[in-house]
């Protein structure tokens, strides 16, 4: 049973039929999933949820499939963490992690915008999925298209972290390094998708690929006990995460499980490649394209597809933007481990280091709840934290050697503050 | 009165006649509009929301440089300046 009314323009609101269509051909906006509101309140109700198994699709009906879904089955709810010790390390009272490091299959946010656009690519019959990529989302195409035995083809830029690269050659795709930064694969994309008939998650497939993302909000809503954040943290790289959680919200306001949405929606990038920051912070219309040079390669998208509609979003929500340089960005990393326990990616570091500065600045102030959207896995970019680690201490195999270790072992540490490279 | 070079893209070729290069006179962007719907009637709306502001999506340049950084509808346009209209598609189709 679809909700799914067809597709619209997000600019001139024309109507379009729900096929395999990306942008209105009239004036060029890019084409959003609208949905049969009122029909989806008589299902979608509370109680329904409670019986539904603990995945992304226990909100099939704000989902854009058809049918029920074929892959990811086990993608999203991921834990909201009460994150007590970063608070106190912050200053703040009511912080949460909404810790999509370890979704399902491959370990970021990524999961579920493809568990819905593979599954959406299967029902239009496609036999061959392809994205372009930073690396979590190649990393969550290979793994999904192997599992339902699609055919895939990648497109990453080259100098991509060697764990993101690993974790996508391993599902045996057809991975393809391009020599250039995202924006230059983004572009090669969009000519191969003109030319070949495969369902490229992010391109064609968009409209339908942008909606799992809602399903991050959803859960907050839910994991909160059906109460919103007063703020809420996220990066962006193409900048629909964070137009995708405000939707979320607005959808559960429409449909009664939320009050009025108060919810400021905070945008994270790093200092080197923060076009939608610098929009938010110089209260412009337009969206300069850069070239990208931060080590959040996952956020390094110079020329946002979504900017646009990111920016929007912070508007509407009374949000802020903040960037974080490559020192911050590593400081937030080993802080969020520190403190809670969950080793992130540089783009999960982006967010914490982008929201510390947010609440020095008074922008999130020290009394609001707030959530941290933690998108990606550290183990997966260990490149970019090795160097600020402390090297493995290694002792005889004898106590004498333990106990002198004990003795000595603040020195030592500091002394061999060396890099172990064959780690990485 | 500049004369300049206008290169239109393949989704409004329609509108200009299959031509992918047409010549108008205009002092500046604003101007180059109205020049086009005179010569090719329906290709104003396309440019254009309802506020007559150039929509979100639609990039021009002039002389390769975009307009949103030089003046917007207000850039000036000197004799034999080349003038593109490149839609800036979300999710970033090759706009050639």
């Amino acid at each position: 049973m679809s909700y799914v009314l067809g597709l619209k323009c997000r600019e001139c609101g024309r109507e379009y039929p729900k096929d395999v269509l990306f942008v209105c051909e009239y004036c060029f906006g890019s084409l959003e999933v609208d949905y049969d509101y009122a029909n989806i309140k008589k299902l979608f109700t509370k109680k329904a949820l409670s019986e539904r198994p603990k995945t992304m699709w226990r909100y099939k009906e704000l989902l854009p499939l058809d049918k029920e879904p074929t892959v990811g089955l086990d993608s999203g709810f991921t834990p909201l963490i009460r994150a007590n010790n970063l608070a106190r390390a912050l200053g703040v009272e009511e912080l949460y992690i909404k810790d999509d490091s370890v979704n399902h299959p491959t370990l970021s946010f990524k999961d579920r915008v493809v568990s819905v656009a593979i599954s959406k690519s299967r029902e239009f019959g496609f036999d061959t999925v392809a994205c372009a990529s930073t690396g979590n989302l190649a990393n969550s195409v290979a793994a999904q298209a192997a599992s339902c035995g699609l055919k895939a083809y990648i497109f990453i830029p080259a100098d991509l972290e060697s764990g993101k690269v690993v974790s996508s050659l391993i599902y045996n795709p057809n991975l393809i390094g391009i020599e250039g930064n995202y924006d230059e694969v983004n572009r090669l994309c969009s000519e191969i998708a003109s030319k070949y008939r495969w369902a490229f998650v992010n391109i064609n497939i968009r409209p339908y690929y942008a909606e799992g993302s809602k399903s991050m909000g959803y859960e907050i809503a839910e994991q909160l006990g059906w109460k919103l954040p007063q703020h809420i943290v996220a990066p962006s790289a193409g900048g629909s995460l964070i137009t995708k959680l405000w939707k979320s919200f607005k959808e559960l306001e429409k449909l009664g499980f939320v009050a009025q949405v108060e919810t400021r929606v905070h945008c994270a990038q790093g200092a080197g490649c923060a076009p939608i920051v610098t929009a938010i912070k110089e209260k412009s219309d337009i969206i300069r394209p850069v070239k990208p040079k931060t080590i959040a390669k996952s956020l390094a998208i110079g020329n946002p597809a979504d900017g646009y509609y990111a920016l929007d979003a912070v508007r509407r929500s009374g949000g802020y933007g903040e960037e974080a340089s490559d020192e911050e960005i590593i400081e937030a990393i080993k802080l969020l481990a520190k403190s809670e326990g969950i080793f992130t990616e540089t783009a999960g570091g982006v967010t914490l280091a982008a929201a510390k500065k947010l609440i020095a600045q008074k922008l999130i102030p020290r009394d609001e709840s707030i959530v941290l959207c933690i998108t990606g896995n550290g183990l997966k970019t260990q490149e970019a934290v090795v160097k600020a680690l402390p090297g493995l201490i290694k002792i005889k195999p004898s106590l004498a050697s333990f106990e002198e270790h004990i003795k000595n072992g603040e020195k030592q540490k500091i002394a061999e503050n060396k890099v172990i490279e064959y780690y990485i | 009165m500049a004369k300049v070079k206008v290169r239109i893209p393949a989704p409004l070729q329609k509108i200009t006649q299959n031509k992918q290069e047409v010549i108008c006179e205009a002092v500046n962007i604003k101007e180059l509009i109205t020049d086009l719907e005179r010569q090719f009637p329906g290709i104003k709306e396309r440019l254009l929301d309802e506020n007559g502001k150039i929509r979100r999506f639609i990039n021009f340049y002039v002389n390769d440089e975009d307009i949103r950084f030089l003046k917007h509808d207000e850039t000036s346009l000197s004799d034999g300046a080349e003038v593109s209209i490149i839609p800036a598609i979300a999710g970033g189709i090759n706009p050639r």
